[in-house]
């Protein structure tokens, strides 16, 4: 039977960590606006390179062979790159990706995967495991920016470029709401036929240089954008579901808390109850002890 | 009929104007937009952009991109945009100096496009913080 100053430090101990959950949870859910705000803000540029990049195809097809970049290669050399957080406590978050990466990984046979990790999590489980690390980006999330995406990106690019790699691949958290993340993964290179262009109405353009030039010119900043978007939906992500998870938490403490304090109450009376009785009963033996 | 102006960064909408005239570094040279241009599809190089609205003029410093011109709307794709005010003037002058020091020495072919690069940017800045918030 615990004794009634040992419910009290556990009780204790329960409500600072409830203290230490709710303010990650009020930092993540601040965050998480902040990260929200700014694939918001990505939207205009990401709308208006889609169209572009839809009116470029139409213009240039034709004659000539297409762009590197949308060239598929048969090969089964394939690069997976997975996005994760550096800091766990956010449930699932991180799991989910990796084990997703696992089963993806494990499709292809082990001499054709190479990896790239984005993130401490990623990185801290697969640097112990066989498969090759080509380049791993940590603790940048706190200051992510579009020069990392670009920093990222061009290395897909140039590795693509030079015949290394067949296929590029991303792996990540997409953003659905605070509550719900979905792991996805995202074709990057070569660049898929569905985001060949939304079919704008042809417009007659004067192309200055002509259509081929500004095409190759934004490809490259159109799987930039595409990194850079993934790096922010996973950012959103992930103070989403620490949010979920700091909530969760707290939550759960509140229920220790009270089933730790009615066991407390119960103790107490008990004490009570108990010392009563002693009163009691040595109040009777002296009375009865007197009349004798 | 005024020109509409967009422009849009990665980061942010970095202007959303109406103006009389655009006039835009474009990467085979500078070239102006008045209201009722001709459909264009260009790519943006790297130096300054100006708009003028109003009789104020207006500058930006831009480091490549696209601008495509349609029914007096202009809207420019930019990797960066930098307003005269975000502009270090004193960082972008010693990275002036070093580019210049270094275009004057001897170097190899990918050395050279680097160092042109950088120094065109440093020009670029310089010559939208020297023009003032305008």
């Amino acid at each position: 039977m615990a004794t009634l100053r040992d419910i009290q430090r556990r009780i204790r101990s329960v409500q600072s960590t409830q203290k230490i959950t709710r303010a990650m949870k009020l930092v993540a859910a601040a965050k998480l606006r902040r990260a929200q705000e700014r694939i918001v803000s990505a939207r205009p540029y990401a709308t208006k390179m889609a169209e572009l990049l839809g009116n470029l195809m139409s213009a240039s097809s034709g004659d000539g062979a297409p762009h590197p970049l949308l060239q598929g290669r048969e090969g089964p050399r394939r690069q997976i790159v997975i996005i994760t957080a550096d800091k766990g406590l956010a449930g699932a978050f991180n799991s989910n990706i990796i084990r997703r990466a696992l089963e993806l990984i494990r499709s292809s046979s082990a001499a054709d995967v190479t990896l790239v990790v984005v993130g401490r999590k990623a990185r801290d489980f697969y640097r112990r495991r066989p498969w090759t690390i080509k380049r791993d980006m940590i603790g940048f999330w706190d200051r992510l920016a579009y020069d990392h995406a670009r920093e990222l990106a061009d290395f897909f690019i140039q590795q693509y470029l030079d015949n290394e790699v067949d296929e590029v691949d991303l792996l990540y958290n997409e953003f659905r709401s605070v509550a719900v993340q979905r792991p996805v993964r995202q074709q990057l290179l070569p660049i898929p036929k569905a985001e060949q262009g939304t079919e704008a109405a042809a417009v007659d353009y004067i192309y200055e240089p002509g259509p081929d030039v500004i095409l190759g010119d934004l490809l490259p900043r159109h799987v930039r954008m595409q990194v850079y978007r993934a790096l922010m939906e996973s950012l959103a992500g992930e103070y989403g579901a620490r949010m979920t998870a700091m909530e969760a938490a707290t939550k759960n403490a509140e229920e220790m808390i009270d089933v730790l304090t009615i066991q407390y109450n119960k103790a107490r009376q008990e004490k009570i109850t108990k010392e009563l009785l002693d009163i009691v009963g040595g109040a009777e033996a002296l009375r009865q002890g007197a009349e004798a | 009929m005024p020109l509409m102006l967009e422009i849009a960064t990665p980061a942010k909408l970095a202007a959303t104007e109406t103006v009389d005239e655009v006039v835009i570094p474009g990467a085979e040279g500078y070239f102006g937009v008045l209201p009722g241009h001709a459909p264009l599809l260009a790519t943006v190089g790297i130096g300054a952009l100006t708009y003028r609205t109003g009789g104020r003029e207006h500058h930006l410093a831009m480091f490549g991109g696209f601008a495509e011109v349609r029914s007096d709307k202009v809207i420019i794709l930019a990797d960066i945009a930098e307003r005269p005010d975000e502009i270090d003037r004193a960082r972008a002058e010693r990275a002036r100096e070093r580019a210049e020091a270094r275009l004057a020495g001897r170097m190899g072919e990918i050395d050279y496009t680097r160092a042109l690069a950088a120094f065109l940017r440093a020009i670029a800045r310089l010559m939208v913080a020297n023009r003032g918030t305008g």
